[in-house]
């Protein structure tokens, strides 16, 4: 058994190094998923695998893509580093994958668009079609735009502007603080803040603007006191990760008075960090939350979030990753074939009735828009909130809805088609 | 103003204390070994962990204790049976084992506990808040973290200076053959040192972990500051230490509060720097901005002009 | 009392090794190994033609002339830095900006000299550095290295118009201005780019290594006061020794430029500077051709390995203690040791008793992955409830089999191991023995 199982393993190595020809099957299509899997992030890639895995699958159980063919996603491992992900790509590009879809962190996101566009240019015969499902820089679809690159989430001043309108609703709130990570997206969010503010509620006041640096802050509580002394009644943050929860636990802890406008309090470990201590108070900007089902009564939603439930034992967070699969199968199913370049023009402007709305993938610079929602986080049972979140015996509730064109930011891409 | 002002210094003495409780271990053991140990602010993380191991089954108050106590048999079976090794090997070996170490305890905790945070929480009774001081909260868990940490200084400085133990430990420092020929036995003195270096920092984690949060990252975050720390006040002293980690903590406290850019100093003499290309990032930059460099600014001066640092015992 | 401990109670061979490389056979037996190398260099594209192949040659090349000047530094500076990457990161930073501006029309540079311009650039900064932290070796030194890497790092986020923020600086190698008839648009070109370049900066830190300046820097690694006695400034000669370092680490980054067609600001952060201080070190860092060793071997496992096993980052670092602990002079020594007994013709002598050691080694080895990648499965997997496969058995993770099987194969193999062990030792003991008594 012992030379047996080596020589398994020395066939799988020298076949990763050999492998030159596509080896491709004829009856499946494969996805190439390129986000981290192992490393400090690769909870949130797991996470995304999984639902990627679960919205191929219920594709295939339809019936597939043109006509019985199967779609596989085959993860890569990007370390959420753009050199990493570049080899993988190319390991990717080895086994015949002529799609990618990646979200996880803007240098791999910008890396793998510039390597595509590069790649597909030099090799005309073997081209590819990048699917950005997460990374939120404005610019990919607006000055950095390009034809072989979509992105099916919501880009960052997209999410301000719904935090924006959101805030049109509520006149009783004067003062907003922002409090974002100091490198080009916290900037991208505070500027972005301050001009939909200024645009949407010009009363409010905007009683602080702060950047800290990334990843380094373990105690907030001296920013907490500089919020606390400025009188704000609301703070927007586009904070991830440990930055989002150590900041909402330092101001839940002092007895801070105000409601956090986040993008990630909903993410992946979020709740269970935040704790009851943000019930009422914390809000996320999102495609997703799930509540919608019973507030919409949309069953086929509510079934989907309990077959992922039953089949991984996790909460589904997103919307976005079944629209992109959809979408991608259309788009082959309306092109015919399986090439990159006929689905990615198949793609341009395809419209679909999403479960709360009409969803479109804008033409002009690749960007998808869909019903964007403002949700606070409440004790499980209240109102709509039927089901909790990472079993915290909290779950969301729907504040507000933006519908798909209601998202829409006008873009300055001059979209170059091949 | 002022209510800005006292929060800064109640915070800074808690991060402060909590630094110092981290600091300390590290400092007397490159004092009493010439070993910097990469793998201190492995034992912070690892006590975080036990902490919330062990809280689940008995409770907080347990894991006080005995949360601690396993970090410090863990350094010393490190100490015991891979530093003492290494040592033959000499110093630049000892590092990189260290270094080594650090790494393989950040895998195992991922190994076991996984990658995201795990739900290491205030104990309820401690989370209230204590008072209300110009509508803020001063949470007790806060007051609970001081007392600690005062308990904990209160301690090591009559060990040290009481005890005989600490009058070998005090001897080591600076007369290490001495203390030898005297028949002391040193490399015990070296086991139980680095044993007690660790369990400190494992309660600085059972503290801090919760306070914060418990995940694999934690070890990755802290550690390089508390290099700064032990570097600033002076390799091997604990007076160094003590006021390196509060003078620390303040300097990054109260530079959240300084939004003052190159620009705006230009700005007072009517110069009207550009706002483009690389010398438009540079003037935009604030104080507060720089909160994660200052540290390392401060260790790189004090290592090139005053390598003894503040309160350093000894020099090359 | 800091200075002079550090490698003083280390063997150091290295120097030895260079000296007694010049007489006539010798020489055609180092050109010969040269000449291997390169051969080998050259076909291997023809026998590896994937893509990802092709990466990972680029990849090593790239890490052999990294970890070369890490070396340079470490083996034979007695320096131990941790912020080497700040020039790898830098060199591919001025690399890049340099093909930007030719790109962009306003500057005419041949793509193949851009590696150069990377290594001026990180020289540059290399001597300014250099000179403000070679004032002491050792702990000091090591602190100050990791000071700067943070500094850089941490600066890098401010200021996006050098570094481009998080998507970094992308540039387009595929120019018309070359100096041979390539454009470097496919990777097998630029994979021969890098092989000469590699080759150049091998060939050049191996002829440093015999100049007065590398013999310099040997002796102020291994007595700094007596080096001072003889009239050498140290804190000069490490400098030197720092700035040329400094220079390859930017030719190296430069090739990164080159190959990746962008650089970001975590090419010279916090963890190439320790993956490269890894590599170094289990390559072995007492000898010159250790570095390569190591470069080729963990990048191999960087990418290969960690398409198998999610667990590689475990294993690299339990690789790397054992390597600490048992091979101080990393595979390079353990390879090296072996020198004399080759000579005598004497390694049948020890051969079986290695043979021996390999089955309960490979047994410990096969309980160490079933039990960790069980753990890994259990905490760390998409769905922790399927089954398991370990090279192609496959099983429930949660199942107590498994478990017994891995503590098993753990505890037996371990203990045979210890006891084969002893035996290698003793042939080694009988053999050395042996040697001496002939005079060979």
């Amino acid at each position: 058994m012992k030379t047996r199982t080596m020589m398994k393993t020395i066939a799988l190595i020298l076949a990763v190094l050999f492998l030159s020809a596509p080896a491709m099957a004829a009856d499946t299509i494969k996805i190439a998923f390129i986000d981290p899997l192992t490393g400090p992030f690769a909870n949130v890639g797991d996470m995304g695998l999984k639902h990627f895995i679960f919205a191929a699958d219920r594709i295939n159980a339809n019936g597939g893509v043109l006509g019985g063919k199967q779609l596989e996603m085959v993860p890569f491992d990007s370390k959420v580093s753009p050199k990493e992900s570049l080899i993988q790509l190319q390991r990717a590009i080895d086994q015949g994958i002529q799609y990618v879809i990646q979200g996880n962190g803007s240098a791999v996101t910008g890396a793998l668009m510039e390597a595509i566009a590069k790649h597909n240019k030099r090799y005309p015969d073997q081209q590819l079609l990048l699917i950005n499902h997460a990374a939120v820089t404005p610019a990919f679809t607006e000055e950095k735009c390009d034809f072989w690159h979509f992105r099916t989430d919501a880009h960052v001043t997209m999410k301000i502007k719904v935090i924006a309108d959101y805030l049109t609703s509520r006149p009783d709130i004067k003062k907003i603080y922002l409090i974002n990570q100091d490198y080009v997206f916290g900037h991208s969010v505070s500027a972005a803040a301050k001009e939909y503010l200024a645009k949407m509620r010009p009363d409010i006041e905007i009683v602080g603007d702060d950047f800290h640096p990334i990843g380094k802050i373990k105690d907030f509580s001296p920013y907490i006191t500089k919020i606390q002394s400025s009188g704000a009644q609301g703070l927007i943050t586009g904070n991830w990760g440990n930055d989002m929860t150590l900041l909402i636990k330092a101001g839940t802890s002092a007895g801070l008075d105000l409601e956090y406008y986040t993008f990630y309090a909903g993410g992946l470990g979020g709740p269970t960090a935040i704790g009851e201590a943000g019930i009422g108070k914390v809000y996320q900007v999102t495609e997703f939350n799930n509540a919608l089902c019973i507030q919409y009564k949309n069953k086929e939603d509510e079934e989907r979030i309990l077959a992922f439930k039953e089949k991984y034992g996790e909460d589904i967070f997103y919307l976005k990753s079944k629209v992109t699969m959809d979408m991608l199968a259309m788009a082959m199913d309306k092109a015919g074939n399986a090439k990159p370049k006929d689905v990615a023009y198949a793609l341009e402007g395809m419209e679909i009735d999403g479960y709360y709305g009409k969803t479109i993938m804008r033409a002009q610079d690749h960007q998808l828009l869909q019903p964007m929602f403002m949700s606070r986080l409440v004790k499980q049972g209240e109102g709509f909130a039927k089901y909790d979140m990472e079993n915290t015996g909290m779950g969301w509730e729907t504040v507000y809805k933006v519908d798909a064109l209601d998202t829409a930011i006008d873009s300055p891409c001059d979209m170059k088609r091949p | 103003m002022s209510e800005f002002i006292i929060f800064s210094l109640l915070n800074t003495l808690i991060y402060g204390l909590l630094l110092f409780m981290l600091s300390s271990g590290l400092t007397l053991i490159f004092g009493l070994m010439n070993v910097l140990n990469f793998a201190h602010a492995s034992f912070y993380m690892l006590g975080a962990y036990f902490a919330y191991q062990v809280s689940i089954h008995v409770g907080f108050i347990p894991a006080l204790f005995l949360a601690p106590l396993g970090v410090g048999i863990l350094g010393m079976i490190v100490e015991r049976y891979g530093l003492r090794k290494v040592h033959a090997h000499g110093h630049v070996a000892e590092l990189l084992f260290t270094f080594g170490l650090f790494f393989l305890f950040n895998e195992l905790v991922i190994l076991i506990w996984g990658r995201n945070p795990v739900d290491y929480q205030i104990p309820d009774f401690l989370d209230f808040p204590l008072f209300t001081l110009f509508g803020a909260d001063f949470s007790a868990y806060k007051g609970f973290m001081l007392l600690i940490s005062i308990a904990m200084f209160i301690g090591m400085y009559l060990v040290i200076n009481r005890t005989r133990i600490g009058l070998v430990i005090q001897a080591s420092l600076t007369h290490p053959e001495m203390v030898n020929v005297l028949g002391h036995n040193v490399p015990a003195v070296f086991m139980y040192v680095f044993g007690a270096g660790a369990a400190l920092a494992g309660l600085a984690g059972v503290i801090g972990g919760n306070f914060l949060v418990t995940e694999p990252g934690m070890a990755m975050a802290l550690g390089p500051i508390v290099f700064v720390v032990i570097v600033v006040g002076g390799m091997g002293s604990l007076t160094g230490a003590f006021i390196s980690s509060l003078f620390l903590a303040g300097l990054q406290t109260f530079a959240v509060g300084m939004d003052y850019s190159l620009a705006d100093f230009l700005g007072h003499f009517g110069i009207q720097a550009s706002s483009e290309g690389f010398w438009g990032d540079i003037v935009r930059i604030e104080i507060a901005n720089t909160r994660a460099m200052i540290p390392f600014l401060f260790m790189i001066f004090m290592l090139i002009f005053r390598p003894k640092g503040l309160m350093g015992v000894r020099e090359e | 009392m800091i200075d002079n401990t550090t490698m003083d109670s280390a063997e150091i061979k290295g120097g030895q090794a260079v000296q007694s490389g010049f007489s006539g056979a010798a020489i055609a037996k180092w050109a010969g190994i040269w000449l291997g190398f390169i051969l080998i260099s050259l076909a291997l594209p023809k026998i590896f033609d994937s893509r990802f192949a092709m990466s990972m040659f680029n990849q090593m090349g790239i890490a052999i002339v990294f970890a070369l000047s890490f070396n340079m530094l470490l083996g034979q500076g007695g320096l131990l830095s941790f912020g080497h990457a700040v020039f790898y990161g830098m060199g591919g930073f001025g690399a890049i900006h340099v093909l930007c501006m030719v790109n962009d029309g306003e500057l005419r540079i041949y793509t193949e000299l851009l590696p150069l311009a990377g290594g001026i650039f990180a020289a540059i900064l290399g001597f300014i550095l250099g000179f403000i932290s070679t004032r002491r070796a050792a702990i000091p030194f090591a602190l100050i290295t990791m000071g700067i890497g943070e500094l850089l790092l941490a600066s890098s986020l401010l200021l996006p118009s050098f570094f481009g923020g998080e998507e970094g600086i992308a540039g387009d190698r595929w120019t018309e201005i070359t100096l041979l008839p390539f454009k470097y648009g496919k990777s097998i070109e630029v994979y021969y780019l890098i092989l000469i370049w590699m080759f150049l900066s091998v060939a050049a830190m191996y002829l440093l290594t015999k100049t007065p300046l590398g013999q310099m820097a040997n002796a102020v690694r291994d007595n700094h006061q007596r080096a001072q006695f003889i009239g050498y400034d140290p804190h000069k000669v490490r400098t030197f020794q720092f700035t040329l370092a400094a220079f390859f680490a930017g030719i190296a980054g430069g090739l990164f430029a080159i190959n990746y067609e962008m650089v970001t600001a975590e090419n010279l952060g916090m963890l190439p500077s320790t993956d490269i201080l890894m590599m170094t070190v289990i390559g072995g860092i007492t000898y010159f051709f250790g570095p390569i060793l190591g470069a080729i071997f963990i990048t191999f496992l960087q990418l290969v390995v960690s398409n198998v096993t999610h667990a590689w980052m475990l294993y690299f670092g339990i690789m790397f203690i054992i390597m600490i602990m048992w091979a101080p002079d990393g595979l390079a020594g353990l390879i090296m040791r072996h020198q004399p007994i080759w000579r005598a013709k004497r390694m049948t002598k020890i051969l079986p008793s290695y043979l021996a050691a390999l089955v309960p080694g490979l047994v410990m080895f096969a309980g160490v992955i079933v039990l960790v990648e069980i753990m890994f499965h259990i905490s760390l997997s998409i769905d922790p409830e399927s089954p398991l496969s370990i090279m192609g058995v496959s099983f429930r993770a949660q199942a107590f089999m498994p478990w017994a099987v891995g503590i098993l194969l753990l505890g037996v193999g371990g203990y045979l191991f210890k006891l084969a062990a002893r035996r290698v030792n003793q042939a080694w003991k009988t053999v050395l023995a042996e040697i001496k008594q002939e005079g060979v």
